[in-house]
């Protein structure tokens, strides 16, 4: 397999906001960078991300999602990184070998060192109903209209009050929909405050200790009911309200896309706050196997802001690793960067997160 | 039935490709260049995409970024293709899927 196979230096392998970031970087240094991304255009979900960004402005905030994307492409062209486009990566092997598959042909490539930033998908929510046509991620719905300009519904119920529920509810009410209600099982809302004030401006109400009890429907959502629910969360009886509606998006949390460092073997690590089984990593974002690094949602879900600096930090240590940059010029980027690094995570929900971050590079 | 969302406060107004038929079960639906199917049938009103094959439950969009593979059609006669990152083409037959779908051809 090694003879046959395509000889790399640096490959990434996602082209969200950390792997962007990470290509970047290393070819900033001087590396050979090829990204590779399944889709048909590189930057992951930034491109349906129409919000500015929040923080302080070297994290770019101010700026709408899409435009970041746009940033990081035109960036990574000047730099010339290789990119390849509409390819999956299907395995990875020892010593840096990958397979990939493009235009329906298998390939097999060899690189020195491996950047995994795979990202992350939505968790499901089951209950009666769920499979229905007319139940879908909230990020689902927002590919929908933000991307492909079309509505999956008109009337909605959004279960979970988190970030990525209240800004998608406001965006559908920009793409012209109707949010009926948000509802969020926990006795608070989950998301920024500023978020939820700005759509309940809009006259939409967030029910908290509220939760969805079924959809119902033939063929596709027609009813949604909700009900109030107790300090155990179990449902009030009585207190259920059936909802004529035909959307139902779900967003309530996400689970890092790890399967490459399973199968590549990384040792793990259980985070309840950071969404699941995360590869361990140190603060170079390099995991157990010592050739392959990991940045973004993959190593625990956080936000595009922290993912771009993950990214920048992978890209710094493989480079650093190969010899492009000196010890000294290495440990004073990433000091940068790991202080900015620290300020995003700061607040009620940051504070969580840099922590559980620090447990990781202490087992590490 | 029209889904789609023409003006927008924050992105102005779609963009679209160039305008193409393809085919729903037989029946001529209008589509745009460039857009994958899930979302041409979508703006369709189209939600039912397949039936499961053992308890032939529907199933629509859900992830709508080619994880979940629940938006999976028939589409000119190979079964199993996700349609949330399949672009459409000129002419395109596709089938709402029963089960794991059947090949025409012999493979």
């Amino acid at each position: 397999m090694e003879k046959e196979s395509i000889k790399k230096e640096v490959v990434v392998v996602g082209g969200g906001p950390a792997g962007l970031s990470g290509a970047i970087e290393a070819a900033k240094a001087g590396a050979r960078v090829t990204l590779i991304d399944e889709n048909d255009r590189a930057g992951g979900q930034l491109f349906k991300q129409i919000h500015r960004f929040f923080g302080s402005s070297e994290h770019k905030a101010g700026i709408r999602g899409y435009d970041i994307g746009k940033q990081l492409l035109q960036e990574a062209k000047d730099l010339d990184v290789e990119v390849m486009l509409n390819t999956v990566v299907w395995g990875i092997f020892k010593n840096g070998l990958l397979g990939i598959k493009r235009e329906n042909k298998t390939e097999i490539l060899v690189a020195k060192r491996i950047l995994i930033a795979t990202g992350a998908s939505e968790n499901p929510l089951s209950f009666p109903g769920w499979t229905l046509p007319g139940v879908m991620g909230a990020g689902a719905a927002q590919t929908m209209i933000n991307l492909h300009r079309v509505l999956p519904g008109r009337k909605i119920v959004m279960v979970g009050s988190g970030n990525v529920g209240l800004i998608v509810s406001y965006q559908l009410l920009q793409a012209g929909a109707e949010v009926l209600v948000i509802v969020e099982v926990l006795p608070r809302i989950g998301g920024y405050l500023v978020h939820a004030a700005k759509i309940r401006r809009m006259g939409v109400p967030v029910l908290t200790s509220h939760t969805i009890l079924k959809a119902e429907g033939k063929n596709e959502v027609e009813k949604v009911v909700i009900a109030k629910v107790d300090k155990k969360f179990k449902p009030i009886k009585g207190s259920e309200k059936k909802l004529k509606a035909d959307l139902v998006c779900l967003a309530v949390g996400l689970e890092p896309l790890a399967e490459l460092c399973w199968m590549a073997g990384c040792r793990f690590f259980y985070s309840r706050i950071l969404g699941g089984f995360v590869p361990l990593h140190n603060k170079n974002m390099q995991t157990s196997i010592p050739h392959l690094y990991v940045a973004g949602d993959v190593s625990g879900v956080e936000e595009a802001s922290t993912a771009m600096e993950e990214g920048k930090l992978a890209g710094i240590a493989m480079t650093e690793s190969l010899g492009y940059i000196s010890h000294q010029e290495a440990k004073k980027k990433k000091n940068v960067i790991q202080e900015r690094l620290l300020a995003l995570r700061q607040g009620p929900f940051g504070e969580e997160r840099n922590q559980e971050k620090e447990k990781i590079y202490e087992i590490f | 039935m029209n889904e789609r969302v023409e003006n927008h406060p924050i992105l102005g107004k779609a963009k679209h490709g160039k305008e193409l038929t393809i085919y729903f079960n037989g029946n001529p639906i209008s589509a745009y260049e460039g857009e994958p199917i899930a979302a041409s049938l979508a703006a369709a009103g189209i939600k039912v995409f397949r039936y499961t094959s053992k308890n032939k439950e529907p199933r629509g969009i859900f992830c709508a970024i080619g994880q979940c593979t629940d938006c999976v059609m028939t589409v000119n006669g190979v079964p199993n293709v996700r349609t949330c990152v399949t672009l459409v083409k000129p002419g395109m037959r596709i089938e709402t899927q029963k089960g794991l779908g059947k090949w025409k051809k012999k493979v």
